[in-house]
């Protein structure tokens, strides 16, 4: 049976990944602000018995630029013929939503519209004529509210409808001056095998010179575009539309504005606007969050609360975890003696695999569990996007992109993710830079380790409700930190490596929405929770045995852990630490999470079986094993600025499609990380003297 | 009637854009959110360092530096 492909276009931030994950039961990550989709991504769903393919595509305000998502979106609207074209406009505003419905409607007539935050609209007093609206446009038109998902089997009947050539859209194409018109019928013989409306858009692309998208098409549809006869016609055309003042590089504009007073028209005939400030709430709660008072306090207020939630909340769970899975390991051992199995056997998969993969877990799930859920309301609610207006004058100075503010935010939830999300900015000086600039935000696998630092040696000497409180200002001052050394390291990278001036910015501010709590709160916690606990199991279980070998297997006496650590030491000890936090960081390059359980590993490693039944026995261990607060504020750095993860460092090879870069994006933070160590150290030891 | 850069523009206060200072790549991003010739548009509040500056265009808030707005030109009453 034949399978349907459908696209799903629309501008940024309007609700196609919502409608995407709805209808193919997918879990893509959405969220308010502009560029949460970078790539193309594919799901599957069944209606009627009739198989679908859905494509989630970039979003984008036009098809005419050359950034790499627009690129990705138009590539995949002209070439690769999908059954439909599912356009999600926003319903509060699709005047300016139409620029991109006519510009899609120029090259796949197969267009269905889908007119989503209904919701939205109707609080904000906006009324919709999807009837006259449809008959103007000449294609079926379905209003949605992609949160509720009954609003979407409209949707899909039109889906299947438009599919099996039940309802064949005929779009009205936009209509310019008459010799532009003229222009384009005289080009368009010249290709007789592009059928309508693509060649018409292809002439639209000769006329205006476009030579990056000509020489796509021509190698998409094998047909050479530079004929002579071709080239003469063209002449021909631009020498017509120089007599009316057109030429190349205002055609584009001209398009534009016809579409847009089309568009104007459009709105006019189908949308009543009931309300007239329907947007004073959103920009009211905009000037005191972006207040010259209140703006950064409010924003620094925001991210403690956030780390002292997680703090605090982090607490009970850990412990409960922790006791359970004491318990479960006394059961462990008992099973183990009474099948009489082998005690290196015992010890490999209890000391070894066991205990790694339980102190991942019952240290590490827990804050990431609150943080998560915590960290996407404010990203549901549309806080993000504020943060890049608040700061961008500091990524200004530093020459870079205000967008990198965004993808810096990114880095928080995971650097990887983040290195894929730097695609949002279109310059690739400024792109480079984000990526190189990533890491020195702590991602989540890094926070909880934060976390526990802070928790056990900053605030245990505090004690009462103050001491969760202290550990989430330090946690959030290294957090400073970390965005600190990102500005300085942009600016300097600007100025040496990557010399360029800041490009132009520009950013929408989207209105607030309403977080959908309950649905974040599964979400996160099923869908996060289940990965993490499958990465725990995944990394921290061979990485368990492999710490275990390391540290039971003894070359003349000294076993492999050791000798590493004792090599690092000496150098180790110049910052402030000590080997095995060292040999932790680097055994811990898969994945940050296990840094913390090699290092108790390494420090335990002659004493066999000591139950960690709490966090405070952690510190007792880390105390007993020559740590201060000294070591405490170095790990603390250390952690912040140390290499990229294993997966991170794979997907800026695949970003950057360079060796030179990754390198530099691995020695950069380290370098950081050993300069700014070594400093913190000399100055305690110079008082402590 | 007045003439004057978008960036000089007092906060809420509408001007009507008459031309454009910039090159093509930069336009076309202005374009597509809207900002074109003839449409009208409103600054409505500065980022806490004075820069950016939100602007209201056709029902959304975008963002704009000051060196972009500068090369964008308003007429205003």
């Amino acid at each position: 049976m034949k399978n349907y492909k459908i696209a799903f276009a629309g501008n940024p931030n309007v609700g196609k990944s919502t409608i995407f994950n709805s209808l193919t039961g997918m879990n893509q990550h959405t969220g308010n602000w502009t560029g949460k989709t970078v790539g193309n991504c594919y799901g599957k769903f069944t209606y009627k018995s009739a198989d679908f393919t859905a494509i989630d595509i970039p979003g984008t305000y036009s098809l005419m630029s050359n950034s790499e998502e627009e690129e990705i979106a138009r590539n995949y609207i002209c070439f690769e013929n999908p059954d439909a074209i599912v356009i999600v406009v926003d319903g509060t505003s699709i005047e300016r939503n139409f620029n991109l419905v006519f510009q899609i409607m120029e090259i796949n007539p197969n267009i269905i519209l889908c007119v989503n935050l209904l919701d939205e609209a109707k609080k904000k007093g906006i009324k919709i004529d999807f009837k006259k609206l449809s008959s103007i446009l000449g294609i079926p038109v379905v209003g949605t509210i992609a949160k509720k998902k009954k609003t979407l089997i409209n949707l899909k009947n039109i889906i299947y409808d438009v599919c099996l050539k039940k309802i064949v859209p005929t779009p009205h194409i936009v209509k310019y001056l008459p010799i532009i018109e003229d222009s384009i019928s005289l080009l368009s013989c010249e290709y007789p095998t592009i059928p309508y409306p693509l060649n018409r858009w292809v002439s639209l692309k000769l006329l205006s010179n476009d030579k990056k998208i000509i020489k796509t098409i021509s190698n998409k549809l094998n047909i050479d575009l530079s004929t002579s006869s071709i080239n003469s016609k063209i002449d021909e055309c631009t020498c017509l539309l120089k007599r009316n003042d057109i030429n190349s590089s205002n055609l584009e504009e001209t398009i534009i504005s016809f579409i847009m007073k089309k568009a104007e028209y459009i709105c006019k005939e189908v949308c009543t606007f009931t309300k007239k400030d329907y947007l004073s709430k959103t920009i009211k709660i905009d000037k005191i969050l972006t207040s010259k008072k209140f703006g950064i306090p409010i924003m620094l207020l925001f991210l403690c609360i956030l780390f002292w939630i997680t703090i605090v909340g982090a607490n009970y769970p850990s412990q409960l975890l922790s006791d359970l899975f004491g318990n479960l390991k006394y059961h462990i051992l008992n099973l183990f003696n009474t099948i009489h199995s082998p005690e290196w056997l015992t010890s490999i998969l209890v000391d070894g695999v066991y205990q790694t993969v339980t102190w991942v877990i019952s240290v590490m799930l827990p804050p990431m569990a609150i943080f998560f859920p915590l960290f996407t309301i404010l990203e549901d609610l549309g806080f993000l996007p504020r943060i890049a207006f608040n700061l961008d004058r500091c990524f200004k100075c530093a020459c870079t992109s205000g967008k990198q503010a965004l993808t810096m935010c990114m880095g928080f939830g995971c650097n990887a993710a983040a290195v894929v999300g730097t695609r949002i900015i279109n310059s690739p000086r400024e792109k480079l830079i984000a990526i190189l600039t990533n890491c020195f935000v702590p991602c989540n696998g890094r926070f909880p380790f934060l976390i526990t630092v802070a928790t056990i040696f900053i605030s245990g000497t505090i004690s009462g409700i103050f001491s969760g409180l202290v550990a989430a200002i330090v946690v959030m001052l290294v957090v400073l930190l970390g965005i600190l050394l990102t500005l300085l390291v942009s600016k300097i990278l600007s100025k040496t490596i990557l010399k360029g001036l800041p490009s132009s910015f520009t950013l929408e501010l989207p209105p607030y929405r309403t977080p959908q709590i309950g649905k974040i709160l599964i979400r996160s916690l099923l869908d996060r929770t289940l990965f993490v606990l499958g990465k725990a199991i995944s990394i921290a279980a061979p990485a368990g045995l492999v710490i275990w070998l390391f540290s039971n297997i003894n070359i003349s006496g000294v076993s492999i852990l050791d000798f590493i650590a004792n090599a690092l030491d000496p150098f180790a000890k110049i910052i402030g630490l000590d080997g095995y936090i060292l040999t932790g960081f680097i055994l811990g390059i898969p994945a940050n999470e296990i840094v913390l359980p090699i290092i108790l590993m390494g420090y335990l490693k002659n004493k066999t079986l000591i139950d960690i039944e709490n966090v405070n026995e952690i510190g007792n261990i880390l105390v007993t094993n020559g740590w201060n607060l000294l070591t405490a504020i170095n790990v603390m750095i250390f952690t912040l600025l140390h290499f990229p993860c294993g997966t991170t460092l794979l997907t800026i090879k695949k970003e950057t499609k360079s060796l030179k870069w990754t390198f530099v994006s691995f020695i950069l933070p380290t370098l950081c990380g050993i300069i700014i160590c070594f400093t913190t150290t000399s100055i305690f030891r110079l008082f402590e003297l | 009637m007045n003439i004057c850069n978008l960036s000089n523009l007092k906060i809420n206060k509408t001007g009507k854009i008459i031309d454009f200072n910039c090159n093509s790549n930069i336009k076309r991003r202005l374009f597509d959110l809207g900002i074109l010739k003839g449409s009208n548009i409103t600054p409505i509040f500065r980022s806490p360092f004075n820069d950016p500056t939100a602007y209201l265009v056709i029902g959304t808030v975008i963002a704009l530096r000051k060196d972009d707005a500068e090369k964008i030109i308003v007429t205003y009453e």
